[in-house]
Order: structure tokens, then sequence, then C-alpha cells
């Protein structure tokens, strides 16, 4: 499978007036040999929303703690809110805010009282602090559970609780670590309201990661799909929609042992490209689905395989997502998802 | 200033969680109140060896279980690192604008406030129990803040193996290997001139010794001995200084491991 070249921009971001985040070949081996980042570059603007989309393992989070400071890169650099994350480690900590895949409340303490460290922190005091801490437990809907100890909190108020925790001080530019794992539909659908909001209301910049399509899709201005350590693909969703030429076919087989001879048949049937397996289904593109299927379904009778469905749909960013990291899937899978 | 108003801030966190969980001094304070009435019992008959300098067993072995319990009281501290490090709290603020000395010096003044409160729970024990203090408040004084230096050396200790081994077995393994052969070494129950020569070599290096001698500074004489006082007390500042910076150090180790 090629790997397409990385960013565009990204390498050649010297003028970085404009941007909130620059990182450069970022490269991090873990003790122990792991490579987690392998010449990561990304670029993202002021005031915008950029999604990091990958497998478990790709380096999402990696990038996100070099990023924030709390690791460091074997080499490479990086810029945030204009500071070098190595040399200037403490301007940075003060630009961002930073919510970790993990939730991370303290347990004992009450939401309000969480909240309240946490901005006194960065210098949040008295009166305006107590506003502040209000409003966002108001606007967040955890407004009557902020008495109440974070440890008896659900999955799902700790998270939001987490996020602002994240947002107290008003930073420049904004990690949020899949900030939506965890969360029932309807909480999802209102973080990603809040996060629009304060992505447009704040002008903050914000650098998340997700598993979700649909959460980038939604979201991000720009997404990079990030595997193995580096960015393979960056764009808009639509860019990258886009660079999917017309529709994915999607055959699912009665018997899925024989997925390779499939691969074999469709691969030299005019008119589909991009022949892919993934979870017993064979996926293909096709200028117009419609006029592909006949073909296709006719070309698998002929070779004696039993077909289940078949369905044609759009691009959607899953496409994408499947043509670039598709076939490592299962080789992320085995890498093992600790941490 | 900052850097000040950040140590209070950790330190009011971990005080108010500490609040929560009143019965923890308690837990804590059932090892040494064992030993207290336990040991006080068994040996009370071994003043009357030559060497203790004191007629009373309880006198002579209160200070010793006072600082006894403050060094505990520190060795566990690194349990408390390692949990913050599992919920990510402490990633939090180590990307945030808090230093790193004022997230250990904020836990070591809420370890240094919860010694104080055993100690004087422990003294009174003692007092009830037979033990006298000659050297009167200036005694008591100088004995609790012996404490509370030892406390805040073996908690930066073990705050730093909290942060580079990462794991609450290591901080028991610390406990159990380090600080308690560390009360044996020294004349917590046993007066000097009665240990085996090695012992008492060993002892003379030994900081829970040193805060113990300061306790212990005015046996029948009802003035300290100023000069033991604070030599033994410059020993424990210098150490308690040296631990925090070494903990203080660890952050680095751990952030080289994420
Ligand atoms: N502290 C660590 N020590 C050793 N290896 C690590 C550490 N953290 C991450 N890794 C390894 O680095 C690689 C990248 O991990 P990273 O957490 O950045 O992935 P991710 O994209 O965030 O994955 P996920 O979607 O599962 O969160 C993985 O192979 C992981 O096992
Ligand atoms: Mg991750």
């Amino acid at each position: 499978m090629t790997i397409q070249a990385a960013p565009r921009e990204a390498a050649a971001a010297s003028n970085d007036t404009d941007l909130a985040i620059v990182a450069h070949n970022l490269v991090k081996t873990y003790p122990g040999g792991v490579r987690a980042l392998n010449g990561l570059s990304l670029a993202v603007a002021t005031g915008t929303i950029f999604a990091l989309l990958g497998p478990n393992g790709a380096g999402k989070s990696t990038t996100v703690k070099i990023l924030t400071t709390l690791s460091r890169p074997d080499s490479g650099s990086a810029r945030v809110a204009g500071f070098d994350v190595v040399a200037r480690p403490s301007s940075v900590r003060r630009a961002i805010g930073y919510v970790s895949q993990k939730a991370a409340v303290d347990p004992e303490a009450t939401g309000r009282e969480n909240l309240s460290l946490q901005g006194r922190i960065y210098g949040l005091r008295g009166r305006e602090l107590r506003r502040r801490v209000d409003e966002l437990l108001e606007r967040i809907g955890l407004a009557e559970a902020a008495d109440r100890v974070a440890g008896t909190y659900s999955g799902g108020m700790q998270r939001k609780l987490d996020i602002l925790m994240g947002l107290i001080h008003r930073p420049k530019v904004l990690f949020l670590d899949e900030p939506t794992t965890g969360l029932d539909p309807e909480a999802r659908a209102e973080l990603w309201a809040e996060i629009e909001r304060l992505a447009r209301e704040e002008r903050l910049t914000i650098l998340l990661t997700t598993h979700y399509l649909e959460e980038a899709d939604r979201l991000a201005a720009r997404v990079a799909i990030v595997d193995q350590g580096r960015v393979v693909v960056e764009g808009s969703p639509e860019e990258l929609k886009g660079e999917l030429r017309g529709d994915t076919i999607r055959v699912e087989l009665a018997d899925g042992a024989t997925e390779p001879r499939v691969q074999a048949v469709l691969e030299h049937l005019p008119g589909v490209r991009d022949v892919t397996l993934q979870d017993g289904a064979v996926y293909a593109r096709a200028n117009s689905g419609g006029q592909a299927i006949p073909v296709v379904l006719a070309a698998l009778e002929r070779a004696g395989i039993p077909v289940a469905a078949a369905t044609v749909a759009r691009p959607s960013l899953d496409d994408v997502y499947l043509r670039y990291v598709g076939r490592s899937f299962d080789a992320a899978g085995e890498k093992g998802t600790e941490r | 200033m900052t850097a000040l108003i950040h140590t209070l801030d950790i330190a009011g966190r971990h005080l108010r969680n500490f609040s929560r969980q009143p019965w923890y001094i308690a837990f804590s304070l059932v090892q040494p109140i064992i030993y207290l009435l336990l040991f006080g019992a068994l040996f009370k008959r071994v003043v009357e060896l030559p060497g203790f300098n004191t007629g009373s067993y309880a006198t002579y072995l209160t200070p010793g279980i006072v600082a006894m319990s403050a060094l505990f009281s520190g060795g566990w501290l690194g349990v408390t690192v390692v949990s913050d490090l599992d919920r990510g709290v402490l990633d939090r603020f180590l990307v945030s604008p808090v230093s790193r000395s004022a997230l250990i010096t904020g836990l070591l003044i809420q370890t240094g406030l919860v010694t104080v409160i055993q100690s004087l729970i422990l003294i009174g024990l003692g007092v009830l129990v037979g033990a006298r203090f000659a050297g009167g408040v200036a005694q008591v004084v100088v004995l609790v803040a012996a404490a509370v230096l030892l406390t805040a050396i073996f908690g930066a200790l073990s705050c730093a193996v909290a942060l580079i081994v990462r794991k609450e077995e290591s901080i028991i393994g610390v406990v159990q290997f380090l600080l308690l052969p560390l009360t044996f070494l020294s004349s917590v129950f046993m007066a000097p001139a009665l240990m085996p020569g090695w012992i008492r070599q060993v002892s003379r290096f030994n900081p829970l010794n040193w805060a113990v001698e300061i306790g212990r500074s005015a046996p029948e004489a009802a003035s300290l001995d100023w000069s033991l006082v604070l030599t033994r007390g410059a020993g424990l500042v210098a150490l308690a200084v040296v631990a925090t910076w070494l903990a203080t150090r660890a952050f680095g180790a751990y952030q080289r491991s994420i």
C-alpha cells in the first residue's frame, strides 16, 4: 500500500504567526525500543480544530504528550502558541490546556474543588475564579453535582469535569486526547457542540485525537491520519473524501474464507480499483457504483463465490481511513493498546 | 511568590483530602501505639541497667516512638504520588505552571502537619503511661520539630522512589526493607551504651537516631542540651533539603519514561 506524502504545509511552515501548532519531524522511541513517532509533522492554523485520526498505537497520544511538554521528542522540533516545546516549556504550559486520554480528576475532591484548584494554579482568584467555575459547571450541566466528590461521578461526568479543567484558564491552545471516548451519544453530541462553540467564540485552537471518523468529520477543519508514528495523509475532510473519486462498493461474502480469491477476481475488472479487505467484507472503489455493481456480482458468480450482500455508498471519511490504514488494522491491533 | 502560592494551593489540596478521611490518623497511630504500650510494658525494667540515664522506660521510649512514627508517615508518602500518577492528576499538574518543587513541598507540608498531630497524640499517651519531659515545653517542641523534619526527609525520598519506580509495591518495599531496619539500628528501644558496637556505629549516621537524640536532649536536667539539638537539627535540615531536591529531580526521570 502506498504511503502518501505527508502534510503539505507542515514542513514549509516557517512563517508561524498564524500557526498555533507546528511540529516538524518528531521522533520518539520509548525505553524498551518502541518507536512511537517516526518523523511526524503537522501544522495547525490558529483558531481552527485539527483532528489526529488513527488506529490504536499509532502515536496520537505520544504526539499530544510531546506538544504539551509532558514528554520530550528524541529529535525533531515543535512550537505551540509560538514557543518551542523543548526550549520554552513554561511559556507553552501557560498557553495550553490539556485533557488527557484518561480522565484526570481528583476523586477525593468535589467537582468545584477540582476546578477551583486548577483555576488557582493559573492565577485566577476570588470572585473571578468563583464566577468562572460556576459558569463552566452550569454550561456543561454539572452544576447540580458540583459539590459532590468526583469519585462518585459517572464516567461521563468525570470526563466533562476533566474537559472543564482543561478550559478553566481560557487557554489559547487546547489538546483533547480522545475527548468523547466513553460518552453516551447524547453527551457526545453536546460536547461536540460545545467544542465547536469554544473554537468559534474564544478563537481557541484545538488539537483533538479520535477514533471516531464522524467526530473528525463533524468538528475538524483539517484531519491528519496517523499510522505507525507518522502522518500518512492530511487535509480537510472534503479534500480527503474528494481524493477518493467515486463510490465505495462493499461486498459481504457468504463464506469469509474465500476473501483473497475475491480480491483477485475484482482487481481485474474494468472501472473497479482500490480493492481492500476488511472484517469479512471486500471494499472497492468505482466511478459509478450503480454501473459497477452488476459487473462485480456477475464476475463473482462466474467465479463461483457466494455473496451475502452488496452495497454502494458515497465516500465517507471511513473510506479514507480504510484506504490509508485499513490494511494495518490487524497489525496495529497486535501491537497492543497498553497506555 | 507564585511558587509559594502554588505550594500552599497544593498543600491545601492534600490537607482537604486528608480531612475527608480523619480515621486515617487513628489508623496510622495503631502501630506506634502498640509499640509504645507493648514494648513499654515488656522492657519496663530494662532501665535498671546502666546507660539509660532515666528511671522510667516510658520517658526513654516515648520520644523514640514519636520519631519512629514520623519516619513511617514519611515513608508511606510515595503511595499518594503513585495514586496521583495512576489517576493522571500529576500529569495535569506537570503541564501546568505549577513548579515541580511546589508539588513536592506542598505534599510535605501536609504530611508535616499530620506528623505534628500524630506526635502530640503519642506524647500525650506517653505521658499517660508515665513518660516525663524534664525539658518541659521546649523539649516537646524540639521533638516535634525533629519529627517533622524526619517526615520531610523520608517523605521526599519516598516521593522520589514513587516517581522513578511508579509502583505501590516499591513503596511497600522501601518501608519494609529500609525503614524497619533503620528503626532497630537506632536508640529508639535500646540505650546506645547497651548496643553491640557495630549497631552503635551505624546509628550515629542514622537520621532517625538524630531525631531521637533531639527528643531526649533533656533526660533529667531541666534545660535542653542545645548544642546537641542544633547540630543534629542542622543535619536533619540539610538532609531534608537534599531529599526534596532529589524528589524534584525525579519528575525528570518520570517524564523521560512517558
Ligand atoms: N510510556 C510508554 N512506554 C512505552 N511504550 C509506550 C508508552 N506510551 C506509549 N507507548 C507505545 O507507543 C506507541 C504509540 O502509543 P500512543 O499512546 O501514542 O498511541 P495512540 O495513537 O494514542 O493509541 P490509542 O488510540 O490506543 O490511544 C504504542 O506502541 C505504545 O505501546
Ligand atoms: Mg492514545
